[in-house]
């Protein structure tokens, strides 16, 4: 009888406990096997498919909304163009920022330090309505604000415009986590290089920079996959979801509106079509997403 | 050399300070500005909204005596409060305590498929939710659970249960933030701690409540005060998912007024300076609990003196 009894013990409480966790992930993992079942079937029920078919990924070849909207190539092209420069002006400035509130001392620093702080914390996206406002004014500066070949600039209904939005919204972050891995990288040979006289800019781009390259990836990585997901940004600073800026999520939405019930197949591919290169991203770097996302993390929920 | 010396921290912070002054510190005074004005699509151009003779309360008044305020305000309440204690902090609490007590391995696992709905684009995110809830046979609830079960009659269920889904699509991807805090808070707990409650024979939940729980207590306090402010202003996925419907102010939240009042037409015109005063209040409200972690989470030890400068 005591044996029975703490078999139960023994057996019941894990299984219990996995029990409990499985079932609420298993609402997460459905909806996956959802979109990959569904991208390659004629029609599906639940998760059961009624015929298997490449048809949904004709929009790969053929635009589906007609030659007037930009092909999905175009829209994948000015998302990549979009992310690059988000991270790139995000890390640039961050590492800037980060390593002089790290390793230097200046009238300022705490004030500084605590505004970044402040404005991690804070809900950038409360200031769309004024953001809105700004764009108009940067637009109406020559050159730069409309008449950039490629990415259109950095005013409204640019690429430009829409990159550096979602980059002032990730800076406050960037600059932290910068800050956080300059901190914790050896000083010694930096300051060597200071006592030869070399100028504090070319230690920081020559010495420290190459020696934090996991953070920089980090950061890099965060901040594409970031842009590259983004809706609301893009949809309230580009014309629409069918102007020559449009960015893949405003493709996809611009898909599911145009489509009724029966045409979730189609729909299911495009998806998945933005979604494998954050998969991809996602599996080689999952630790260091993990450990960046413990960082904290401003917008969203 | 000298000056150049004391320029250059400056110098590295300039390109941050633009940044910040053009998207942050200027658009934070425009938006106060703009709120007291009625500019909108049919007056731009014309309004003269910085000049303070244009400047009223108006804006205000019309949405304290709104005839949906009292649904909006308590929609967000509702949305903020369901949401956060459910999967925030309790689901998020419930998977940390899961998976840091099973196979270091499987644990991980599981931690990693949980981050994955914050990592997918959200218009996909919100689109699988969407299969999940269609009508019969094609969605995915009623074709496994509701149709066996034989409730209901295989409805779109974002029509009939909105709420339901605003709160469970949020949810999902709120509670990772507080899993992975959590995990690591309750990973750095010493064994020692819940071995020696274990020995007195305490139960599974009383070495939680007793044990867990209050070595925890700085995380749950900081999740719980910063996704309050997150959930508060977040309203992307309930834009995609419901769009404040599907009846009329059915799901509308604060955050989704400004925007809808501000940045859309569909209500008419695109009224700046009304949404305006719609986001002032949110923008408070994030100033002081902002200013508050800075104060409570000793943000002081965070910003202490750099250990190295001067050579």
């Amino acid at each position: 009888m005591k044996t029975k009894a703490s078999w139960l013990k023994r057996w019941w409480r894990p299984l219990l406990a996995y029990v409990i966790l499985i079932i609420p992930s298993l609402v997460i993992a459905v909806g996956y096997v959802w979109l990959l079942i569904t991208s390659f079937s004629t029609r599906t029920e639940g998760l059961r498919s009624l015929g298997w078919t490449l048809q949904n990924w004709r929009f790969l070849w053929e635009s589906p909304f007609g030659p007037r909207v930009p092909s999905i190539w175009q829209v994948t092209l000015n998302t990549l163009i979009m992310s690059l420069i988000m991270t790139l002006i995000v890390v640039g400035v961050s590492s800037l920022a980060g390593y002089a509130l790290a390793r230097m001392k200046f009238p300022g620093r705490k004030g500084f330090l605590s505004l970044t702080l402040i404005l991690h914390a804070f809900p950038s996206v409360t200031l769309l309505i004024p953001i809105y406002f700004v764009l108009l004014w940067i637009q109406k500066i020559p050159l730069i604000g409309s008449g950039i070949p490629l990415i259109g600039g950095f005013g409204y209904n640019t690429i430009g415009g829409v990159a550096l939005v979602m980059m002032a919204f990730q800076l406050p972050f960037g600059i932290w986590v910068m800050k956080g891995f300059f901190d914790n990288i050896s000083w010694d040979m930096e300051r060597s290089a200071l006592i030869d006289g070399a100028s504090r800019f070319k230690v920081w781009w020559q010495i420290v920079m190459p020696n934090i390259k996991p953070g920089i990836a980090a950061l890099s990585i965060f901040s594409f996959l970031t842009a590259w997901n983004a809706y609301l940004i893009p949809l309230t600073f580009t014309s629409g979801r069918a102007g020559r800026f449009s960015v893949l999520s405003l493709y996809v939405q611009n898909f599911i509106s145009e489509s009724v019930m029966t045409e979730w197949n189609a729909v299911a591919a495009v998806g998945l079509f933005q979604l494998i290169p954050v998969v991809l991203f996602f599996l080689f770097t999952q630790e260091a997403l993990l450990n960046i996302y413990s960082g904290g993390r401003k917008g969203g929920v | 050399m000298r000056l150049r010396g004391k320029l250059a921290p400056y110098l590295f912070l300039s390109p941050a300070l633009i940044v910040i002054t053009v998207f942050f510190f200027i658009p934070l005074v425009m938006v106060f500005i703009l709120s007291f004005t009625d500019l909108d699509m049919t007056n731009i151009g014309r309004l003269a909204w910085w000049h303070p003779s244009n400047w009223s309360l108006e804006n205000y008044v019309k949405i304290f005596t709104n005839r949906f305020f009292p649904k909006i305000l308590f929609n967000t309440l509702m949305y903020v409060g369901l949401t956060l204690t459910l999967f925030n902090v309790g689901m998020a609490l419930l998977v940390a305590l899961i998976t840091t007590h099973i196979n270091r391995r499987v644990g991980f696992a599981f931690r990693v498929l949980w981050l994955l709905p914050r990592i997918t684009p959200v218009v996909v995110y919100i689109m699988m939710w969407k299969a999940m809830a269609g009508p019969a046979p094609m969605g995915i609830i009623n074709a496994y659970i509701l149709g066996p079960l034989g409730i209901g009659n295989g409805e779109y269920l974002l029509n009939t249960h909105p709420w339901v889904f605003v709160i469970l699509v949020n949810g999902f991807i709120g509670a990772s933030f507080g899993m992975i805090l959590f995990s690591s808070a309750i990973e750095a707990i010493p064994k020692d701690y819940t071995m020696a409650s274990k020995v007195d024979g305490a139960t599974t939940w009383q070495t939680i409540r007793y044990v867990i729980l209050p070595m925890i207590k700085w995380p749950l306090l900081f999740v719980t005060t910063y996704q309050t402010l997150s959930l508060l202003t977040s309203f992307e996925q309930i834009l995609l998912l419901t769009d404040g419907g599907p009846r009329l102010y059915q799901t509308e939240v604060w955050a989704l007024t400004a925007y809808h009042r501000a940045l859309t037409s569909y209500f008419g015109n695109t009224q700046w300076g009304y949404g305006a005063a719609w986001s002032v209040i949110l923008v408070i409200i994030g100033i002081v609990m902002a200013v508050i972690y800075l104060r409570v989470f000793r943000f002081r030890e965070l910003v202490e003196e750099p250990r190295i400068d001067a050579l």
